[in-house]
């Protein structure tokens, strides 16, 4: 599913980050551990395409992303990605509903009304579909941030620093349910994290060295 | 949910600038279309009422005012002519057509023009029913003169001095309506027509003596008056409406007739190009004046799209990693800013008909001048065009921007 092999990256003027070659098979989770500096965002980044590949190969389901232009880029990231960001940055001019079917409409898909009704139903949050997003609290926010990242049935759950901001027991409740999310649709599961209270439910784990 | 639903979501997230843009430039378009609809129809009016006349000539005073009477009917006469010194001109060999006015009297304000037939048949007006004018105080009048004071046919009104409502009324010589107008879009719609006999005759009140329309043969009847004799001198009219017989007579006819009498000879075309030139600097002014509010709406819509691009980045960024490619992006933002321009020139050509039929509204005279709100000119689509190209030109810059978005740089520091 997910190969990375001699992958470094350099920003501009600074030394370059080596990344440890892995693997990670279809369906199969992975906690990208280390603290801040060492590089997971730049990693998870490079894996999701948002950055583009300095060195090194990522080879995604069969394709190499240094080989797509911008624009196969953009649509191979619609299609095989969701994406979840520490801050939910949901598009706050569009009601909840329309944010989910803003992203199966951006990946080029019918916008699927069914899959984000069925998607609030699931969260609980079926009452807030025409809701401003301005009016959502923190929980509720995330959790439509986590209906979009599987709005179109990613086979790979791209997170970033999803619950280092949350206490334990919301920690914990949205752990589960990107677990339980990414079940129902066999997608790999990849978190970028400083937050250990992740690694008792993730056994998967790369240490990135600072 | 499409590229329209999201560009109409962000511009109803925040109303007010869009309201307020939408508003500025439909203002500055409303101007221009006023000025479009009225200077327009003006125009149409101007050349269709004075087509077909080369000269008018009256007594002394002002040319134009001398044009405003007696081609628009919207100015008081210059004084009156010797019917004798106006056949001599009449008699001229550069002369083709002559055609005899006198003015002085109205009905509800709609002005009774006493004429011979060619008057009529110069503007190619038809009769909608009864039939012309044939003896003395037998009036035919114009389609919107009928419909605004509801005079039908067999009606008889009586005409009242001057062009005003309240003028001393000639009651012991009432008209008789003998027939309608069809609307001609032309100084017809507005004008009673009648006899030069009909006219002299109300004013001869008292004076009873008048051999006006008697039936009586003349030995030498006056060619423009055929039921007086020639040389009159007693007799007066307005003005006459002539025709060149040849080009060489539009240098040498009116100064022959300025220089060797005491009339005056006026051209429809020189004093009308004159009128324009003088309302020119009004309408150059107003014209800048909505050039100005499209100029700043402009730039109001530019710092709109600039300033909201940069609030909304995280969302540019975040739809790219949903797998918006940058050229739908760089589209949305293009769409926002010509869906503002051109709301607003639409929002300009409605307001600027509504205030054209307002105008026509206002008063008995504005709608007189025959000025139609439902008029519609190309002008009106290239102005649509112009403002699309304009809204697309201000979202240039931005759309740009939204292009080039950094989705690293702006995740990671999120």
């Amino acid at each position: 599913m997910i190969s990375v092999t001699n992958l470094s990256y350099a920003y501009p003027g600074q030394p370059a980050i080596r990344f440890a070659d892995f693997a990670c098979r279809q369906g199969e989770h992975l906690l990208l551990l280390g603290e801040s500096g060492s590089g997971k965002t730049t990693l998870l980044h490079l894996l999701g395409g948002l950055l583009r590949i300095q060195q090194g190969v990522i080879n995604i389901d069969g394709t190499n992303l240094a080989t797509l232009t911008e624009r196969q880029l953009d649509a191979f990231r619609g299609k095989n990605f969701g994406f979840i960001f520490q801050k939910n940055h949901l598009v706050s001019a569009l009601p909840v509903k329309k944010n989910l079917d803003l992203a199966s409409y951006l990946a080029g898909k019918n916008a699927d009304t069914n899959r984000s009704t069925e998607l609030l139903g699931l969260l609980g949050m079926q009452a807030k579909a025409g809701a401003h997003v301005r009016t959502l609290s923190q929980g509720q926010a995330q959790r439509v941030a986590i209906a979009r990242a599987v709005m179109n049935q990613p086979s790979i759950i791209l997170a970033d620093e999803p619950t280092s901001a949350l206490d334990d027991k919301n920690c914990y409740r949205v752990i589960d349910l990107l677990l339980e999310v990414a079940r129902q649709s066999n997608a790999t599961l990849v978190i970028a994290t400083h937050d250990h209270r992740l690694t008792s439910k993730i056994s998967n784990h790369l240490r990135l060295a600072s | 949910m499409t590229l329209a639903s999201l560009v109409w979501h962000y511009l109803k997230a925040k109303p007010l600038n869009t309201l307020l843009n939408i508003f500025l430039m439909g203002l500055g378009v409303a101007v221009i279309t006023i000025l479009l609809l009225l200077g327009n129809q003006l125009q149409e009016k101007i050349t269709d009422n004075a087509r077909g006349i080369d000269l008018v000539v009256g007594a002394k005073g002002s040319p134009l005012q001398l044009i405003l009477c007696n081609i628009f009917h919207v100015d008081f006469p210059t004084g009156n002519i010797k019917l004798n010194e106006a056949e001599r001109i009449a008699g001229h060999r550069m002369v083709k057509r002559v055609i005899p006015l006198a003015l002085g009297d109205s009905y509800q304000n709609f002005r009774i023009v006493g004429t011979n037939a060619g008057y009529p048949e110069l503007y190619e007006a038809r009769l909608a029913q009864g039939q012309w004018w044939a003896k003395p105080l037998e009036a035919v009048v114009g389609a919107t003169a009928a419909s605004l004071t509801g005079l039908k046919i067999g009606d008889t009104f009586a005409s009242a001095h001057g062009l005003g409502a309240d003028g001393h009324a000639h009651e012991a010589a009432p008209y008789i309506v003998t027939g309608i107008l069809q609307p001609s879009n032309t100084v017809m719609d507005n004008l009673i027509l009648t006899g030069i006999e009909s006219v002299w005759m109300v004013h001869d009140e008292g004076t009873s003596n008048t051999n006006a329309g008697s039936t009586r043969e003349l030995s030498n009847p006056s060619s423009l008056v055929p039921s007086v004799a020639a040389g009159d001198s007693t007799k007066e009219i307005t003005a006459m409406l002539m025709t060149y017989r040849n080009p060489i007579a539009a240098i040498q006819l009116p100064r022959y007739i300025n220089s060797q009498s005491n009339l005056q000879a006026a051209s429809p075309a020189f004093e009308t190009a004159r009128l324009f030139s003088i309302l020119g600097v009004g309408v150059d002014v107003l014209t800048g004046f909505a050039y100005v509010l499209i100029f700043i709406s402009t730039l109001s819509i530019f710092i709109a799209l600039y300033n909201s691009l940069k609030e909304r980045q995280y969302d540019l960024a975040i739809m790219r990693a949903m797998g918006a490619s940058r050229t739908r992006l760089f589209l949305s933002v293009i769409m926002e800013g010509t869906t503002l321009t051109f709301a607003g020139s639409v929002l300009g050509l409605i307001l600027g008909h509504l205030a054209v039929h307002s105008f026509t509204l206002v008063s008995a005279e504005s709608r007189q001048t025959g000025f139609s709100a439902l008029a519609f000119y190309p002008e009106e689509y290239v102005l649509l065009m112009a403002s699309a190209l304009i809204g697309l030109v201000c979202s240039l810059l931005p759309a740009f921007q939204a292009y080039r978005t950094d989705i690293h740089k702006v995740l990671a520091n999120g």
